[in-house]
């Protein structure tokens, strides 16, 4: 089996989860993000790099740019979402056994 | 259009610190106070979460006018090892009515003692909302817009 990092290790990460947020509004190009963003060029570059592995986001080359969207396909996207949707629901259901633990 | 099996499916697990009838009677009978407060499509503020603990049952939202939405159906329900529910809504968040086109998450408790338990969940099927991932890929294509989790995945996010 090959390696691709799943929707919600990638998306754990809060500067790619905002390059995520805005690729969900429009493409946008590196040096648009990195500007938008408080992050360097070549970090969002690396991040987007982490975003396109794990089949969230597909570029395109437009001129000397490059233009970052959402993969249009939607599956890659959709997993992401319920991956962290049911990762955040376990992490609630565990505090909530837990905690009805202490009651006697 | 074809999917390899493990792309069309979302696995996590957790161990918990509590027996295995404990964590079951917590999954099924208190769903609505651990499953993210944004799921709720009723339009006005949420009541509660209703699980029916029986196969046939359903999984439904209540609204604090009165207004329900059931949006799952309980396909298994083996206390205290298993329960299997549909997931009856589409990409963009509406209650899917063709059955056909609706996934389903199995949740598993596994007692690693008496005291503590594993449970995997496995949200499976998600090449059955063919039809809506078509439409979101026309919509993406038009650049005309990301489909209604997208941005709720940004509320959330943003939220976070």
């Amino acid at each position: 089996m090959t390696y691709r990092p799943d929707g919600l290790t990638v998306l754990g990460d809060p500067t790619r989860r905002a390059i995520f947020e805005r690729l969900a509004d429009r493409p946008f190009a590196v040096g648009e993000l990195a500007r938008e963003l408080p992050v360097s060029r070549p970090a969002v570059s690396q991040h987007l790099k982490v975003l396109k592995a794990a089949g969230l986001v597909v570029d395109r080359r437009a001129g000397n740019r490059r233009i970052y969207q959402l993969d249009p396909d939607g599956v890659g996207a959709l997993r992401a979402y319920l991956d962290q949707f049911w990762n955040r629901a376990l992490t609630a259901f565990k505090t909530a056994v837990e905690q009805q633990e202490e009651v006697p | 259009m074809t999917v390899p099996a493990a792309d069309t499916a979302v696995r996590t697990s957790i161990v918990v610190d509590a027996p295995i009838e404990r964590a079951f009677s917590v999954f099924t009978e208190d769903f609505g106070s651990f499953k993210p407060p944004e799921h709720n499509m009723l339009g006005v503020e949420l009541a509660e979460t209703v699980f029916e603990p029986r196969e046939g049952g359903h999984l439904y939202d209540r609204g604090v006018d009165g207004s329900e939405c059931r949006w799952a159906r309980v396909l298994a329900y083996e206390r205290p090892n298993r329960v299997v529910i549909s997931w009856d809504i589409s990409p963009q968040w509406q209650i899917e009515t063709d059955l056909s086109k609706t996934s389903e998450v199995e949740v598993r408790f596994l007692a690693e003692n008496p005291e503590r338990t594993r449970v995997e969940l496995e949200h499976r099927n998600l090449d059955r909302h063919g039809e809506g991932w078509d439409g979101m890929r026309a919509a993406v294509d038009s650049e005309g817009g990301w489909p209604l989790y997208l941005e709720r995945f940004a509320e959330v996010a943003r939220a976070a």
